[in-house]
């Protein structure tokens, strides 16, 4: 059994974007997905926990009731766009599926919505192009169709699961800038789920760093960046190569040493403790608890 | 047509590899007959040199060429036309055998670490195979030294040799590539997006074992990669593809600093940096990479560009020496 998120707290206020930051297998997919009840059961399933939306466990709910949370309060985007639209209906159609499902209008009604969508996320031609099937797109316009399909009710958490890793830099931008029009327009919070530390600092408000299944820091971007605490996040920023920093040229990237542990078998204690630099006895004895470093930044190192 | 400048390598009598109008077209086939139908212009006359000793970085986006140009240069992927000088000799016109030969001196590693190791190998018959196809090795004893000294030259354990791909994760197999390539001692090494399949924390680790190699075997590097942090860190000099075409090439702290062409312009202007104090003014390019089939007449970035003006949709711009050493294809910048 692998325990892919293995007690992680988190929580978005209205209005905000979180960054969800770690690399592959740290869970924050499955944590994302478990938001919305998306892992397959079995063989998933919640072993402990509580996903609280505006104050009401999400857990227990019937799959019908799940059904109107979806979509209209929480929605999703993948870091696929190809494969997270069916290629045999046409964009409209899949989008005004949505529409009609949750607004009760008639399909005409709802394909006139998802026109309207499609405008809104800047794709040329709306009326034409809710007749193309999702092959006809690029992937920077798929995932505009995706994001369209998102907002189609007008949710009030958007969860964006690695939104723009199969985009090139360019269309990269464009999806970010639309993302944060869309925000604005919509007033929702963003969950935003990545490995790149430059989209975080850009577009988040507060982060959480996760690490083999644990957040092992959370913090208001600036200190985040400004103040890293934990040896994991200080490796990580000071991993990256800045392309703004001419001066820094030729000096070393710090890497960090090793991989990450087998989730079959975590270490008892701190799972970073193997790679880390400052590690010591006490490390291996048990997993540090989250503590308070500053004003919302909290920290699980025993440092 | 117009035959794009050389482009010479800087304070070098004798360029290791000289590349000259290189063009690729792929045969599009169709119909019930298969015929061709049309064309790609995957690569659309690319011309550069490589000092020895130096890092020439290869950046754009998917489909602009920078893979094809690396393949086409090892002959992995056969030119249309064009010329690659390799010492003095040129690739393109290189018979089967010293083809053969030529793959000692110039070696490749790739993107994907779990595609490219064959899973029924163990790492030492990966490691060694070259070595054999090369009489490397005189006895089955300096076959092993060799394959261990190998392994431990990019960071790996001798007994790591008897183990399959599979035991290893994708950094260990990305220098298991690199041991790999390392075999034959070659001098250029295309290396194809080395570490874009990789996690941050391992993109470092594999950097920096490509850079303390460069300085203990004095190799020259083509780097080929999207990422333009990653290319500006390890680059000596970069230069950036758009639509099977060289748009620009410069040092790459000087690219960084003044790019000359608008696309160059926009693209380092769209790298998001890990800095939320930092607060830049980002050119937002209008639209996708047009399709290559039918890429825009005249300067292929015309339709996106924030500069053009009516005949760069007529004329294509040659890559001209703008500034010493700086070279770029446009029009309307200087």
């Amino acid at each position: 059994m692998v325990r892919a998120v293995d007690g992680v707290d988190l929580h978005i206020d209205s209005g905000e974007t979180l960054g969800v930051v770690g690399e592959s297998g740290c869970g924050k997919t499955v944590t994302a997905r478990s938001v919305l009840k998306l892992i397959d059961m079995p063989p998933g399933r919640f072993e402990a926990g509580q996903i609280l939306w505006k104050g009401r466990d999400l857990i227990p709910l019937q799959a019908s009731e799940m059904n109107s949370i979806r979509a209209k309060e929480i929605a999703i985007i993948f870091q696929e766009p190809m494969t997270s639209l069916n290629p045999v209906y046409t964009v409209g159609d899949q989008i005004a599926e949505v529409i009609a499902l949750h607004q009760k209008l008639s399909r005409k009604q709802a394909l006139v919505a998802a026109a309207e969508m499609l405008r809104l996320v800047n794709i040329p031609n709306p009326q034409r192009r809710v007749h193309d099937y999702p092959h006809q797109f690029s992937g920077g316009m798929r995932q505009r169709v995706m994001i369209a399909m998102a907002l189609s009710c007008q949710p009030k958490l958007l969860i964006a699961d690695e939104p723009t890793t199969a985009l090139d830099v360019t269309i990269q931008a464009q999806i970010l800038e639309l993302m944060q029009e869309m925000k604005d327009r919509f007033g929702m919070a963003i969950m935003l789920i990545t490995h790149a530390m430059g989209v975080v600092a850009e577009t988040c408000q507060r982060v959480t760093v996760m690490y083999a299944g644990l957040v092992v820091e959370e913090a208001p971007v600036e200190a985040l960046f400004g103040n890293p605490r934990h040896p994991y996040t200080q490796g990580l920023i000071r991993s990256i190569p800045r392309v703004d920093r001419s001066a820094a040229k030729k000096q070393r990237l710090e890497a960090i040493a090793g991989t990450v542990p087998n989730m079959l078998e975590p270490p008892p204690g701190c799972r970073f403790a193997a790679r880390c630099k400052f590690a010591m006895d006490i490390c291996n004895q048990g997993i540090p608890p989250l503590k308070e470093v500053g004003a919302g930044h909290f920290v699980r190192c025993v440092l | 047509m117009t035959v794009p400048a050389a482009v010479p390598a800087p304070d070098a009598a004798e360029p290791l590899l000289s590349v000259r109008d290189l063009r690729k077209h792929f045969a599009i086939r169709g119909g019930i007959l298969s015929r061709v139908i049309d064309k790609v212009h995957a690569v659309d006359g690319v011309s550069f040199d490589i000092a020895p000793g130096e890092t020439l970085g290869l950046v754009g986006e998917s489909g602009c060429g920078k893979s094809t140009t690396g393949r086409c240069i090892l002959r992995l992927i056969e030119p249309s036309s064009g010329e690659v000088w390799f010492q003095g000799t040129d690739v393109t016109k290189m018979g089967p055998e010293k083809l053969q030969s030529l793959r000692r001196d110039m070696q490749i590693i790739f993107q994907d670490p779990y595609a490219s190791l064959n899973p029924r190998l163990t790492i030492g018959a990966i490691i060694g195979e070259a070595l054999t196809i090369h009489k490397l090795a005189p006895s089955r004893q300096a076959h092993e030294d060799r394959v261990v000294q190998l392994l431990e030259t990019v960071g790996l354990r001798p007994d790591h040799m008897l183990r399959f791909p599979h035991e290893f994760s994708g950094g260990q197999r990305q220098r298991i590539g690199i041991a790999r390539a390392l075999a034959v001692e070659p001098k250029l090494l295309i290396c194809d997006e080395p570490v874009s399949a990789l996690d941050v924390s391992i993109q470092a680790q594999v950097i920096n074992l490509l850079e303390d190699l460069q300085e203990q075997f004095g190799l020259t590097y083509l780097f080929i990669a999207h990422d333009l942090s990653v290319v500006e860190h390890i680059s000596t000099r970069i230069a950036v593809m758009y639509l099977g075409r060289v748009v620009e090439i410069a040092p790459a702290a000087e690219l960084y600093d003044t790019p000359i062409h608008p696309y160059s312009e926009a693209l380092l202007s769209a790298v998001p940096i890990p800095d939320p104090t930092v607060k830049r003014k980002r050119i937002m390019l209008e639209g996708d990479v047009p399709n290559p089939i039918r890429p825009p007449s005249g300067c292929h970035f015309h339709t996106r560009c924030p500069i053009a003006r009516p005949d760069c949709s007529q004329r294509a711009p040659v890559l001209e020496e703008k500034r010493p050493g700086h070279w770029a294809a446009c029009h309307y910048r200087d």
